[in-house]
Protein backbone atom coordinates (compact mmCIF):
# COMPACT_ATOMS: atom_id res chain seq x y z
CA UNK A 1 0.00 0.00 0.00
CA UNK A 2 1.12 3.43 -0.87
CA UNK A 3 1.97 5.31 2.51
CA UNK A 4 2.69 8.49 0.89
CA UNK A 5 -1.71 9.13 0.82
CA UNK A 6 -2.20 8.04 4.52
CA UNK A 7 0.44 11.09 5.76
CA UNK A 8 -0.64 13.21 3.15
CA UNK A 9 -2.60 16.20 5.48
CA UNK A 10 -6.09 15.46 5.16
CA UNK A 11 -7.73 18.00 2.86
CA UNK A 12 -10.67 19.99 3.53
CA UNK A 13 -13.99 18.21 2.36
CA UNK A 14 -14.83 19.44 -0.87
CA UNK A 15 -18.07 21.48 -2.27
CA UNK A 16 -20.62 19.17 -3.51
CA UNK A 17 -21.60 19.21 -6.82
CA UNK A 18 -24.90 19.96 -8.08
CA UNK A 19 -27.34 19.24 -10.09
CA UNK A 20 -27.23 16.14 -12.88
CA UNK A 21 -22.94 15.96 -12.28
CA UNK A 22 -23.52 15.05 -8.47
CA UNK A 23 -26.30 12.81 -9.12
CA UNK A 24 -24.10 10.82 -12.63
CA UNK A 25 -20.84 10.64 -9.61
CA UNK A 26 -23.70 9.08 -7.21
CA UNK A 27 -24.90 6.70 -9.73
CA UNK A 28 -21.31 5.82 -10.68
CA UNK A 29 -20.93 4.93 -7.08
CA UNK A 30 -24.34 3.31 -6.64
CA UNK A 31 -23.20 1.03 -9.69
CA UNK A 32 -20.09 0.29 -8.04
CA UNK A 33 -21.05 -0.85 -5.06
CA UNK A 34 -24.15 -3.14 -6.77
CA UNK A 35 -21.08 -4.43 -8.82
CA UNK A 36 -18.81 -5.78 -5.82
CA UNK A 37 -21.67 -6.70 -3.34
CA UNK A 38 -23.18 -9.03 -6.65
CA UNK A 39 -20.94 -11.89 -5.96
CA UNK A 40 -21.39 -12.29 -2.79
CA UNK A 41 -25.31 -11.53 -2.92
CA UNK A 42 -25.67 -14.20 -5.87
CA UNK A 43 -23.94 -16.87 -3.21
CA UNK A 44 -26.43 -15.75 -0.58
CA UNK A 45 -29.25 -16.01 -2.65
CA UNK A 46 -28.25 -19.51 -4.19
CA UNK A 47 -26.99 -21.30 -0.87
CA UNK A 48 -29.59 -19.29 2.31
CA UNK A 49 -32.02 -17.46 1.11
CA UNK A 50 -33.16 -19.31 -1.77
CA UNK A 51 -33.23 -22.90 0.08
CA UNK A 52 -35.05 -20.91 3.35
CA UNK A 53 -37.74 -19.99 0.94
CA UNK A 54 -37.80 -23.41 -0.31
CA UNK A 55 -37.82 -25.29 2.70
CA UNK A 56 -41.22 -23.35 4.15
CA UNK A 57 -42.82 -24.13 0.07
CA UNK A 58 -41.76 -27.71 0.60
CA UNK A 59 -43.20 -28.19 3.90
CA UNK A 60 -46.86 -27.80 2.61
CA UNK A 61 -45.88 -30.28 -0.23
CA UNK A 62 -46.04 -35.00 0.04
CA UNK A 63 -42.32 -34.28 -1.47
CA UNK A 64 -40.05 -37.36 -2.73
CA UNK A 65 -37.01 -37.13 -3.74
CA UNK A 66 -37.90 -40.66 -5.63
CA UNK A 67 -41.63 -39.72 -6.57
CA UNK A 68 -42.69 -38.13 -9.22
CA UNK A 69 -45.57 -36.85 -8.19
CA UNK A 70 -45.32 -34.42 -5.74
CA UNK A 71 -48.70 -33.05 -4.64
CA UNK A 72 -49.37 -30.14 -2.73
CA UNK A 73 -50.96 -31.12 0.45
CA UNK A 74 -51.17 -27.91 2.97
CA UNK A 75 -50.82 -28.34 6.60
CA UNK A 76 -51.01 -32.25 6.39
CA UNK A 77 -47.34 -32.59 7.02
CA UNK A 78 -48.15 -30.46 9.73
CA UNK A 79 -50.78 -32.33 10.88
CA UNK A 80 -48.95 -35.46 10.73
CA UNK A 81 -46.25 -33.92 13.05
CA UNK A 82 -48.57 -33.51 15.68
CA UNK A 83 -49.48 -37.45 16.21
CA UNK A 84 -46.17 -38.41 15.28
CA UNK A 85 -44.92 -40.48 18.27
CA UNK A 86 -40.79 -39.97 16.85
CA UNK A 87 -41.64 -36.17 16.79
CA UNK A 88 -42.46 -35.85 19.81
CA UNK A 89 -40.00 -38.04 21.47
CA UNK A 90 -37.39 -35.84 19.27
CA UNK A 91 -38.91 -32.57 20.54
CA UNK A 92 -39.26 -34.01 24.36
CA UNK A 93 -35.68 -35.05 24.43
CA UNK A 94 -33.94 -31.89 22.71
CA UNK A 95 -35.93 -29.65 24.94
CA UNK A 96 -34.45 -31.83 27.99
CA UNK A 97 -30.92 -31.56 26.23
CA UNK A 98 -31.09 -28.09 25.84
CA UNK A 99 -32.80 -26.59 29.05
CA UNK A 100 -30.31 -29.30 31.27
CA UNK A 101 -27.43 -27.83 29.32
CA UNK A 102 -28.14 -24.44 29.43
CA UNK A 103 -28.93 -24.41 33.43
CA UNK A 104 -26.45 -26.53 34.22
CA UNK A 105 -23.22 -24.71 31.98
CA UNK A 106 -24.65 -21.39 33.77
CA UNK A 107 -24.88 -22.35 37.02
CA UNK A 108 -21.00 -23.48 36.99
CA UNK A 109 -20.00 -21.01 34.51
CA UNK A 110 -21.04 -17.95 36.44
CA UNK A 111 -19.01 -18.98 39.64
CA UNK A 112 -15.94 -20.29 37.63
CA UNK A 113 -15.94 -16.68 35.65
CA UNK A 114 -16.34 -14.62 39.52
CA UNK A 115 -13.03 -16.71 40.59
CA UNK A 116 -11.06 -16.39 37.42
CA UNK A 117 -12.19 -12.67 37.17
CA UNK A 118 -9.32 -11.20 39.10
CA UNK A 119 -5.87 -10.72 36.61
CA UNK A 120 -4.03 -13.12 37.27
CA UNK A 121 -1.57 -15.50 35.16
CA UNK A 122 -2.89 -18.84 36.37
CA UNK A 123 -6.13 -17.05 35.42
CA UNK A 124 -4.89 -16.92 31.55
CA UNK A 125 -3.82 -20.53 32.11
CA UNK A 126 -7.47 -21.58 33.70
CA UNK A 127 -9.30 -19.86 30.93
CA UNK A 128 -6.77 -21.55 27.76
CA UNK A 129 -7.71 -25.02 29.27
CA UNK A 130 -11.74 -24.12 30.13
CA UNK A 131 -11.70 -23.01 25.97
CA UNK A 132 -10.13 -25.64 24.86
CA UNK A 133 -13.37 -27.75 24.44
CA UNK A 134 -14.95 -24.36 22.58
CA UNK A 135 -12.68 -25.08 19.28
CA UNK A 136 -12.01 -28.79 19.51
CA UNK A 137 -14.04 -30.42 16.49
CA UNK A 138 -16.77 -32.38 17.41
CA UNK A 139 -16.69 -35.79 15.44
CA UNK A 140 -13.37 -36.87 17.20
CA UNK A 141 -14.29 -35.65 20.57
CA UNK A 142 -17.57 -37.56 20.79
CA UNK A 143 -15.57 -40.57 19.45
CA UNK A 144 -13.54 -39.94 22.55
CA UNK A 145 -16.11 -39.17 24.96
CA UNK A 146 -17.87 -42.41 23.67
CA UNK A 147 -14.55 -44.44 24.79
CA UNK A 148 -14.80 -42.71 28.21
CA UNK A 149 -18.25 -43.69 28.42
CA UNK A 150 -17.44 -47.47 27.21
CA UNK A 151 -19.12 -49.89 29.40
CA UNK A 152 -16.45 -52.58 30.11
CA UNK A 153 -13.31 -50.47 29.64
CA UNK A 154 -13.86 -46.89 30.02
CA UNK A 155 -12.31 -44.45 32.55
CA UNK A 156 -15.87 -43.44 33.84
CA UNK A 157 -17.16 -46.68 35.29
CA UNK A 158 -13.48 -47.00 36.52
CA UNK A 159 -13.65 -44.19 38.37
CA UNK A 160 -17.27 -44.11 39.80
CA UNK A 161 -16.14 -47.93 40.43
CA UNK A 162 -13.24 -46.31 42.98
CA UNK A 163 -16.27 -45.25 45.33
CA UNK A 164 -18.24 -48.17 44.91
CA UNK A 165 -20.87 -47.35 41.83
CA UNK A 166 -21.59 -50.35 39.99
CA UNK A 167 -20.71 -49.74 35.93
CA UNK A 168 -23.43 -47.80 33.76
CA UNK A 169 -24.19 -48.23 30.25
CA UNK A 170 -24.30 -44.61 29.58
CA UNK A 171 -24.96 -45.26 25.90
CA UNK A 172 -27.02 -48.18 25.78
CA UNK A 173 -29.66 -47.13 27.58
CA UNK A 174 -31.77 -44.50 26.06
CA UNK A 175 -32.23 -42.71 29.09
CA UNK A 176 -28.88 -42.44 30.01
CA UNK A 177 -27.74 -41.99 27.08
CA UNK A 178 -29.18 -38.54 26.99
CA UNK A 179 -27.70 -37.44 29.99
CA UNK A 180 -24.72 -39.03 28.71
CA UNK A 181 -25.02 -36.68 25.87
CA UNK A 182 -25.83 -33.74 28.57
CA UNK A 183 -22.54 -33.96 29.84
CA UNK A 184 -20.27 -33.70 27.11
CA UNK A 185 -22.56 -30.71 25.88
CA UNK A 186 -22.11 -28.82 29.28
CA UNK A 187 -18.24 -29.91 28.75
CA UNK A 188 -18.10 -28.64 25.24
CA UNK A 189 -19.97 -24.97 26.36
CA UNK A 190 -18.48 -24.45 29.91
CA UNK A 191 -16.09 -22.34 28.64
CA UNK A 192 -17.42 -20.67 26.30
CA UNK A 193 -20.11 -19.38 28.77
CA UNK A 194 -17.19 -18.66 31.39
CA UNK A 195 -15.43 -16.19 29.20
CA UNK A 196 -18.77 -14.68 27.74
CA UNK A 197 -19.56 -13.83 31.62
CA UNK A 198 -15.73 -13.11 32.49
CA UNK A 199 -15.84 -10.45 30.33
CA UNK A 200 -18.98 -8.64 31.70
CA UNK A 201 -17.73 -8.98 34.88
CA UNK A 202 -14.37 -7.36 34.32
CA UNK A 203 -16.69 -4.67 32.65
CA UNK A 204 -18.34 -3.63 35.52
CA UNK A 205 -17.58 -0.59 36.71
CA UNK A 206 -14.97 -0.97 39.99
CA UNK A 207 -16.67 2.06 41.95
CA UNK A 208 -19.22 -0.38 42.31
CA UNK A 209 -18.17 -3.34 43.43
CA UNK A 210 -16.00 -0.57 46.16
CA UNK A 211 -18.44 1.16 47.14
CA UNK A 212 -20.50 -2.02 48.12
CA UNK A 213 -17.32 -2.67 50.03
CA UNK A 214 -17.32 0.52 52.20
CA UNK A 215 -21.24 -0.16 53.20
CA UNK A 216 -19.55 -3.78 54.53
CA UNK A 217 -20.64 -5.90 52.20
CA UNK A 218 -18.97 -9.10 52.02
CA UNK A 219 -17.73 -11.38 48.60
CA UNK A 220 -21.27 -12.99 48.71
CA UNK A 221 -23.29 -10.03 49.19
CA UNK A 222 -21.02 -8.03 46.77
CA UNK A 223 -22.18 -10.82 44.46
CA UNK A 224 -25.69 -11.13 44.91
CA UNK A 225 -26.43 -7.53 45.18
CA UNK A 226 -23.58 -5.86 42.76
CA UNK A 227 -22.04 -8.16 40.13
CA UNK A 228 -26.06 -10.87 39.49
CA UNK A 229 -27.57 -7.48 38.82
CA UNK A 230 -25.54 -6.34 36.47
CA UNK A 231 -24.72 -9.27 34.54
CA UNK A 232 -28.72 -9.57 33.82
CA UNK A 233 -28.17 -9.21 30.23
CA UNK A 234 -25.19 -11.07 29.52
CA UNK A 235 -27.05 -13.94 31.48
CA UNK A 236 -29.89 -13.68 29.23
CA UNK A 237 -27.49 -13.37 26.13
CA UNK A 238 -25.55 -16.45 27.08
CA UNK A 239 -29.14 -18.71 27.98
CA UNK A 240 -30.54 -17.97 24.62
CA UNK A 241 -27.35 -18.03 22.51
CA UNK A 242 -26.62 -21.65 23.96
CA UNK A 243 -30.26 -23.03 24.10
CA UNK A 244 -30.43 -21.83 20.37
CA UNK A 245 -27.14 -23.86 19.72
CA UNK A 246 -28.02 -26.72 21.90
CA UNK A 247 -31.52 -27.28 19.62
CA UNK A 248 -29.18 -27.53 16.89
CA UNK A 249 -27.37 -31.38 18.53
CA UNK A 250 -26.69 -33.88 15.99
CA UNK A 251 -23.07 -34.97 15.44
CA UNK A 252 -22.64 -36.42 19.30
CA UNK A 253 -25.91 -37.76 18.64
CA UNK A 254 -24.76 -39.49 15.40
CA UNK A 255 -21.33 -40.31 16.29
CA UNK A 256 -21.93 -41.74 19.89
CA UNK A 257 -25.52 -43.38 19.66
CA UNK A 258 -25.68 -44.56 16.34
CA UNK A 259 -24.83 -47.81 14.55
CA UNK A 260 -21.85 -48.92 16.14
CA UNK A 261 -22.01 -52.91 17.42
CA UNK A 262 -22.75 -51.78 21.07
CA UNK A 263 -25.47 -48.99 20.45
CA UNK A 264 -28.99 -49.59 20.93
CA UNK A 265 -30.89 -49.85 17.30
CA UNK A 266 -32.04 -46.63 17.82
CA UNK A 267 -30.06 -43.13 18.41
CA UNK A 268 -31.05 -40.53 21.19
CA UNK A 269 -33.62 -39.20 19.18
CA UNK A 270 -33.24 -35.63 18.68
CA UNK A 271 -34.61 -32.91 16.55
CA UNK A 272 -32.13 -32.55 14.03
CA UNK A 273 -31.53 -36.29 13.78
CA UNK A 274 -35.33 -37.04 12.92
CA UNK A 275 -35.50 -34.45 10.33
CA UNK A 276 -32.36 -35.87 9.13
CA UNK A 277 -33.74 -39.86 9.08
CA UNK A 278 -37.18 -38.82 7.75
CA UNK A 279 -35.23 -36.53 5.16
CA UNK A 280 -32.65 -38.76 3.86
CA UNK A 281 -33.35 -41.73 5.30
CA UNK A 282 -36.57 -42.21 3.91
CA UNK A 283 -36.60 -39.38 1.44
CA UNK A 284 -39.85 -37.64 2.89
CA UNK A 285 -38.59 -33.79 2.06
CA UNK A 286 -41.66 -32.89 2.65
CA UNK A 287 -42.30 -33.64 6.07
CA UNK A 288 -39.14 -33.27 6.94
CA UNK A 289 -39.10 -30.28 5.53
CA UNK A 290 -42.14 -29.22 8.20
CA UNK A 291 -40.35 -30.48 10.79
CA UNK A 292 -37.22 -27.95 9.48
CA UNK A 293 -39.51 -25.19 9.85
CA UNK A 294 -40.77 -25.99 13.46
CA UNK A 295 -36.74 -25.91 14.37
CA UNK A 296 -36.60 -22.18 12.74
CA UNK A 297 -39.55 -21.28 14.20
CA UNK A 298 -38.44 -22.66 18.07
CA UNK A 299 -35.02 -20.69 17.23
CA UNK A 300 -36.99 -17.55 15.66
CA UNK A 301 -38.14 -17.52 19.21
CA UNK A 302 -35.36 -17.70 21.12
CA UNK A 303 -34.14 -14.57 19.09
CA UNK A 304 -37.04 -12.39 19.65
CA UNK A 305 -36.83 -12.99 23.26
CA UNK A 306 -33.25 -11.55 23.27
CA UNK A 307 -33.84 -9.04 20.74
CA UNK A 308 -37.06 -7.69 23.09
CA UNK A 309 -34.68 -7.97 26.23
CA UNK A 310 -31.88 -6.22 25.06
CA UNK A 311 -34.53 -3.43 23.82
CA UNK A 312 -35.88 -3.10 27.16
CA UNK A 313 -32.43 -2.85 28.68
CA UNK A 314 -31.85 -0.22 26.36
CA UNK A 315 -35.18 2.01 27.21
CA UNK A 316 -34.81 1.45 30.76
CA UNK B 1 1.50 -9.72 64.95
CA UNK B 2 -1.85 -10.00 66.54
CA UNK B 3 -3.59 -13.46 66.54
CA UNK B 4 -6.93 -11.88 64.95
CA UNK B 5 -4.63 -10.45 61.79
CA UNK B 6 -2.79 -13.87 61.57
CA UNK B 7 -6.35 -15.81 61.44
CA UNK B 8 -7.62 -13.71 58.78
CA UNK B 9 -4.57 -14.64 56.91
CA UNK B 10 -4.48 -18.05 57.25
CA UNK B 11 -8.01 -18.38 56.34
CA UNK B 12 -7.84 -16.07 53.77
CA UNK B 13 -4.34 -18.31 52.78
CA UNK B 14 -6.81 -21.51 52.67
CA UNK B 15 -9.35 -19.77 50.36
CA UNK B 16 -6.93 -19.60 48.46
CA UNK B 17 -6.11 -22.95 48.39
CA UNK B 18 -9.71 -24.02 48.25
CA UNK B 19 -10.42 -21.50 44.77
CA UNK B 20 -7.40 -23.72 43.34
CA UNK B 21 -8.17 -27.07 44.10
CA UNK B 22 -11.59 -26.19 42.63
CA UNK B 23 -10.44 -24.82 39.31
CA UNK B 24 -7.62 -27.72 39.14
CA UNK B 25 -10.51 -30.40 39.64
CA UNK B 26 -12.74 -28.72 36.74
CA UNK B 27 -9.04 -27.97 34.55
CA UNK B 28 -8.60 -32.02 34.87
CA UNK B 29 -12.49 -32.75 33.91
CA UNK B 30 -11.87 -30.44 30.78
CA UNK B 31 -8.59 -31.77 29.52
CA UNK B 32 -9.64 -35.49 30.68
CA UNK B 33 -10.69 -36.52 27.07
CA UNK B 34 -8.26 -35.29 25.82
CA UNK B 35 -5.51 -36.72 27.42
CA UNK B 36 -7.43 -40.25 27.56
CA UNK B 37 -7.45 -39.75 23.56
CA UNK B 38 -3.93 -38.69 23.25
CA UNK B 39 -2.77 -41.71 25.84
CA UNK B 40 -4.85 -44.20 24.35
CA UNK B 41 -3.83 -43.32 20.83
CA UNK B 42 0.20 -44.57 22.31
CA UNK B 43 -1.13 -47.73 23.57
CA UNK B 44 -0.85 -51.24 22.14
CA UNK B 45 -3.99 -53.27 22.58
CA UNK B 46 -3.73 -55.55 25.03
CA UNK B 47 -3.30 -52.07 26.96
CA UNK B 48 -6.11 -50.87 25.48
CA UNK B 49 -8.84 -53.37 26.85
CA UNK B 50 -7.71 -53.50 30.46
CA UNK B 51 -9.24 -53.41 33.49
CA UNK B 52 -8.51 -51.63 35.92
CA UNK B 53 -7.23 -49.08 33.16
CA UNK B 54 -4.08 -46.84 32.92
CA UNK B 55 -3.86 -43.42 31.99
CA UNK B 56 -0.10 -43.65 30.37
CA UNK B 57 0.31 -46.09 27.71
CA UNK B 58 3.16 -48.88 30.00
CA UNK B 59 4.44 -50.19 26.30
CA UNK B 60 4.22 -46.78 23.86
CA UNK B 61 3.59 -47.51 20.37
CA UNK B 62 3.26 -45.59 17.47
CA UNK B 63 1.78 -48.83 15.55
CA UNK B 64 -2.02 -47.08 16.04
CA UNK B 65 -0.91 -44.56 13.53
CA UNK B 66 0.87 -46.38 11.32
CA UNK B 67 -2.20 -48.90 11.32
CA UNK B 68 -4.64 -45.72 10.91
CA UNK B 69 -2.91 -44.69 6.86
CA UNK B 70 -3.18 -48.67 6.08
CA UNK B 71 -6.71 -48.97 7.16
CA UNK B 72 -8.55 -46.30 5.36
CA UNK B 73 -7.28 -43.53 3.37
CA UNK B 74 -6.88 -41.25 5.80
CA UNK B 75 -4.44 -39.03 4.04
CA UNK B 76 -6.62 -38.28 1.49
CA UNK B 77 -9.28 -37.77 4.09
CA UNK B 78 -6.89 -35.17 5.93
CA UNK B 79 -6.12 -33.65 2.25
CA UNK B 80 -9.90 -33.23 1.43
CA UNK B 81 -10.62 -31.29 5.16
CA UNK B 82 -6.89 -28.86 4.87
CA UNK B 83 -8.42 -28.15 0.76
CA UNK B 84 -12.09 -27.86 1.82
CA UNK B 85 -11.22 -25.52 4.38
CA UNK B 86 -8.71 -23.23 2.72
CA UNK B 87 -10.91 -23.02 -0.45
CA UNK B 88 -13.81 -22.07 2.58
CA UNK B 89 -11.55 -19.85 4.63
CA UNK B 90 -10.27 -17.91 0.99
CA UNK B 91 -14.19 -17.49 -0.28
CA UNK B 92 -15.30 -16.29 2.98
CA UNK B 93 -11.96 -13.86 3.45
CA UNK B 94 -12.48 -12.27 0.34
CA UNK B 95 -16.33 -12.01 0.63
CA UNK B 96 -16.48 -10.46 4.15
CA UNK B 97 -14.30 -8.16 3.16
CA UNK B 98 -15.71 -6.96 -0.03
CA UNK B 99 -19.41 -6.76 1.17
CA UNK B 100 -18.13 -5.53 5.06
CA UNK B 101 -16.41 -2.79 3.54
CA UNK B 102 -19.04 -1.87 0.90
CA UNK B 103 -21.81 -2.21 3.82
CA UNK B 104 -19.13 0.07 6.51
CA UNK B 105 -18.36 2.73 4.12
CA UNK B 106 -20.88 3.74 1.21
CA UNK B 107 -25.01 4.86 0.82
CA UNK B 108 -26.74 3.55 -1.44
CA UNK B 109 -30.55 2.55 -2.43
CA UNK B 110 -31.02 -1.10 -0.35
CA UNK B 111 -28.14 -1.13 1.94
CA UNK B 112 -29.74 -1.79 4.75
CA UNK B 113 -32.85 -4.03 3.35
CA UNK B 114 -29.12 -6.19 2.25
CA UNK B 115 -27.12 -6.14 5.05
CA UNK B 116 -30.08 -7.60 7.16
CA UNK B 117 -30.96 -9.82 4.45
CA UNK B 118 -27.11 -11.06 5.61
CA UNK B 119 -27.67 -11.53 9.50
CA UNK B 120 -31.26 -12.91 9.22
CA UNK B 121 -30.20 -15.59 7.04
CA UNK B 122 -27.40 -16.60 10.04
CA UNK B 123 -30.68 -16.62 12.60
CA UNK B 124 -31.80 -19.84 10.78
CA UNK B 125 -29.98 -22.63 11.67
CA UNK B 126 -28.33 -25.12 8.79
CA UNK B 127 -29.96 -27.66 9.59
CA UNK B 128 -33.74 -25.85 8.59
CA UNK B 129 -32.63 -25.34 5.06
CA UNK B 130 -30.65 -28.39 4.18
CA UNK B 131 -32.93 -30.33 2.68
CA UNK B 132 -33.86 -27.91 -0.05
CA UNK B 133 -30.34 -27.33 -0.95
CA UNK B 134 -29.65 -30.70 -1.15
CA UNK B 135 -32.37 -31.07 -3.62
CA UNK B 136 -31.20 -28.24 -5.88
CA UNK B 137 -27.95 -29.94 -6.34
CA UNK B 138 -29.27 -33.38 -6.39
CA UNK B 139 -30.93 -31.01 -10.01
CA UNK B 140 -27.77 -29.61 -10.73
CA UNK B 141 -26.05 -33.29 -10.64
CA UNK B 142 -23.13 -31.87 -8.04
CA UNK B 143 -23.78 -34.46 -5.55
CA UNK B 144 -20.45 -36.22 -4.34
CA UNK B 145 -18.27 -33.62 -5.39
CA UNK B 146 -15.79 -30.77 -4.00
CA UNK B 147 -18.03 -28.04 -5.14
CA UNK B 148 -21.53 -29.19 -3.17
CA UNK B 149 -19.04 -29.78 -0.21
CA UNK B 150 -18.01 -26.18 -0.38
CA UNK B 151 -21.02 -24.43 -1.25
CA UNK B 152 -22.54 -23.60 1.95
CA UNK B 153 -19.46 -22.36 3.38
CA UNK B 154 -18.35 -20.08 0.89
CA UNK B 155 -20.19 -17.16 3.20
CA UNK B 156 -20.41 -16.28 6.85
CA UNK B 157 -22.81 -13.72 7.72
CA UNK B 158 -20.64 -13.15 10.93
CA UNK B 159 -17.55 -12.58 8.72
CA UNK B 160 -19.33 -9.62 7.36
CA UNK B 161 -20.28 -8.03 9.87
CA UNK B 162 -17.33 -8.23 12.10
CA UNK B 163 -15.53 -6.86 9.11
CA UNK B 164 -18.44 -4.26 8.96
CA UNK B 165 -17.84 -3.18 11.94
CA UNK B 166 -14.43 -3.05 12.14
CA UNK B 167 -14.26 -0.95 8.67
CA UNK B 168 -16.87 1.77 9.61
CA UNK B 169 -15.19 2.02 13.75
CA UNK B 170 -11.31 2.13 12.88
CA UNK B 171 -11.07 3.90 9.24
CA UNK B 172 -11.92 7.37 9.18
CA UNK B 173 -14.42 8.43 5.94
CA UNK B 174 -11.59 11.30 5.63
CA UNK B 175 -9.10 8.94 4.44
CA UNK B 176 -11.12 7.44 1.85
CA UNK B 177 -11.54 11.29 0.78
CA UNK B 178 -8.89 12.37 0.74
CA UNK B 179 -7.60 8.93 -1.74
CA UNK B 180 -10.72 10.11 -4.13
CA UNK B 181 -9.41 13.83 -4.09
CA UNK B 182 -6.29 12.26 -4.79
CA UNK B 183 -8.12 11.35 -7.78
CA UNK B 184 -7.58 6.85 -6.76
CA UNK B 185 -10.77 4.92 -8.40
CA UNK B 186 -12.84 2.74 -5.39
CA UNK B 187 -11.28 0.01 -6.81
CA UNK B 188 -7.48 1.37 -6.14
CA UNK B 189 -9.12 2.78 -2.44
CA UNK B 190 -10.21 -0.76 -1.53
CA UNK B 191 -7.26 -2.60 -2.39
CA UNK B 192 -4.30 -0.08 -0.96
CA UNK B 193 -6.55 1.75 1.76
CA UNK B 194 -9.35 -0.65 3.35
CA UNK B 195 -7.50 -4.09 2.78
CA UNK B 196 -3.99 -3.11 4.27
CA UNK B 197 -5.91 -1.49 7.32
CA UNK B 198 -8.26 -4.48 8.03
CA UNK B 199 -5.27 -7.42 8.67
CA UNK B 200 -6.65 -7.70 12.38
CA UNK B 201 -10.09 -8.50 11.86
CA UNK B 202 -9.43 -10.50 8.48
CA UNK B 203 -7.25 -12.62 10.28
CA UNK B 204 -10.19 -13.17 12.96
CA UNK B 205 -12.52 -14.01 10.34
CA UNK B 206 -9.76 -16.45 8.13
CA UNK B 207 -9.94 -18.07 11.64
CA UNK B 208 -12.99 -18.80 12.33
CA UNK B 209 -14.15 -19.52 8.96
CA UNK B 210 -10.70 -22.15 9.40
CA UNK B 211 -12.24 -24.03 12.68
CA UNK B 212 -15.59 -24.16 11.12
CA UNK B 213 -15.06 -25.81 8.27
CA UNK B 214 -12.60 -28.26 9.61
CA UNK B 215 -15.52 -28.88 11.70
CA UNK B 216 -18.19 -29.43 9.32
CA UNK B 217 -20.07 -32.94 9.45
CA UNK B 218 -23.78 -33.13 8.73
CA UNK B 219 -23.66 -31.74 4.75
CA UNK B 220 -20.25 -33.57 3.82
CA UNK B 221 -22.25 -36.64 5.29
CA UNK B 222 -24.81 -35.86 2.96
CA UNK B 223 -23.48 -34.72 -0.07
CA UNK B 224 -19.67 -37.33 0.18
CA UNK B 225 -21.00 -40.44 -0.77
CA UNK B 226 -17.46 -42.14 -1.66
CA UNK B 227 -14.22 -42.25 -0.06
CA UNK B 228 -11.89 -39.85 -1.75
CA UNK B 229 -14.50 -36.95 -0.90
CA UNK B 230 -14.73 -37.68 2.67
CA UNK B 231 -13.36 -35.35 4.76
CA UNK B 232 -11.50 -36.27 8.60
CA UNK B 233 -14.98 -35.52 10.51
CA UNK B 234 -17.05 -38.08 7.89
CA UNK B 235 -14.57 -40.30 7.50
CA UNK B 236 -13.33 -40.88 10.96
CA UNK B 237 -16.78 -41.23 11.28
CA UNK B 238 -17.12 -44.42 8.68
CA UNK B 239 -13.88 -45.57 10.12
CA UNK B 240 -15.87 -45.49 13.89
CA UNK B 241 -19.33 -47.78 11.93
CA UNK B 242 -17.37 -50.54 10.49
CA UNK B 243 -14.18 -51.29 13.70
CA UNK B 244 -16.10 -49.58 16.81
CA UNK B 245 -14.03 -51.57 18.43
CA UNK B 246 -10.55 -50.66 17.74
CA UNK B 247 -10.24 -47.71 20.32
CA UNK B 248 -6.13 -47.69 19.48
CA UNK B 249 -6.54 -46.67 15.32
CA UNK B 250 -9.54 -44.36 16.50
CA UNK B 251 -8.17 -42.35 18.83
CA UNK B 252 -4.71 -41.94 16.73
CA UNK B 253 -7.41 -40.64 14.17
CA UNK B 254 -9.36 -38.31 16.93
CA UNK B 255 -5.97 -37.22 17.64
CA UNK B 256 -4.58 -36.16 14.58
CA UNK B 257 -7.62 -34.34 13.44
CA UNK B 258 -7.59 -32.51 16.31
CA UNK B 259 -4.22 -31.63 16.42
CA UNK B 260 -4.20 -28.61 14.05
CA UNK B 261 -7.30 -27.03 15.61
CA UNK B 262 -5.06 -27.33 19.06
CA UNK B 263 -2.12 -25.85 17.39
CA UNK B 264 -4.23 -22.44 15.63
CA UNK B 265 -5.74 -22.27 18.78
CA UNK B 266 -2.64 -22.32 21.42
CA UNK B 267 -0.77 -19.88 18.97
CA UNK B 268 -3.85 -17.52 18.75
CA UNK B 269 -5.17 -18.13 21.76
CA UNK B 270 -5.70 -14.37 22.46
CA UNK B 271 -7.21 -13.36 19.64
CA UNK B 272 -9.70 -16.23 19.48
CA UNK B 273 -11.06 -15.98 23.04
CA UNK B 274 -11.38 -11.70 23.06
CA UNK B 275 -12.99 -12.29 19.58
CA UNK B 276 -15.54 -14.33 20.43
CA UNK B 277 -16.20 -13.08 23.40
CA UNK B 278 -16.83 -9.74 21.90
CA UNK B 279 -19.02 -10.82 18.83
CA UNK B 280 -20.71 -14.36 20.63
CA UNK B 281 -20.28 -16.33 17.86
CA UNK B 282 -19.60 -20.25 18.44
CA UNK B 283 -17.26 -22.32 16.76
Amino acid sequence: MSVSTLDRPLPRPRPRGKGRRRIARHAKLWLWCYAMLLPVMVIYAYVRIWPIIRSFVLSFYNWRLIARVRPFVGLANYEHMLGDQNFQIAIWNTTVYSISIVLISTLIALPLAVLLARRSRMSAVYQTIYFLPVITPLVPMSIAWKWIYDYNYGILNYVLSLVGIRPIAWLTDAHIALWALIIMGVWKVLGYNMVIFLVGIRNIPATYLEAASLDGAGEMRKFWHVTLPLLRPIILFVLVTATINAYNVFTQVYVMTLGSQEAPGQAVRVLVYDIYQNGFEFFRMGYASAEAVTLTFIVLGFTLIQFRAFREQETT
Amino acid sequence: MRPGLQHRRLRRRLGALLIHAILGLGAVFMLLPMLWMLATSFKPPPEIAVWPPHLLPRAATLDNYRGLFSAIPFARFFGNSVFISLVSTASVVITSMIAGAIFAKYRFPGRSVLFMLVLATAIVPFEAYMIPLYIELVRMHWINTYQAIILPTLVMSFGIFLLRQHVASAIPDELLEAARVDGASEWWTFRRVLVPLSGSAISAVGIFAFIQAWAAFIWPLLVANTNHLFNLEVGLTAFQFRFSTDYGKLMAGSTLSTLPMLIVFLLLRRRIIENMALTGLKG
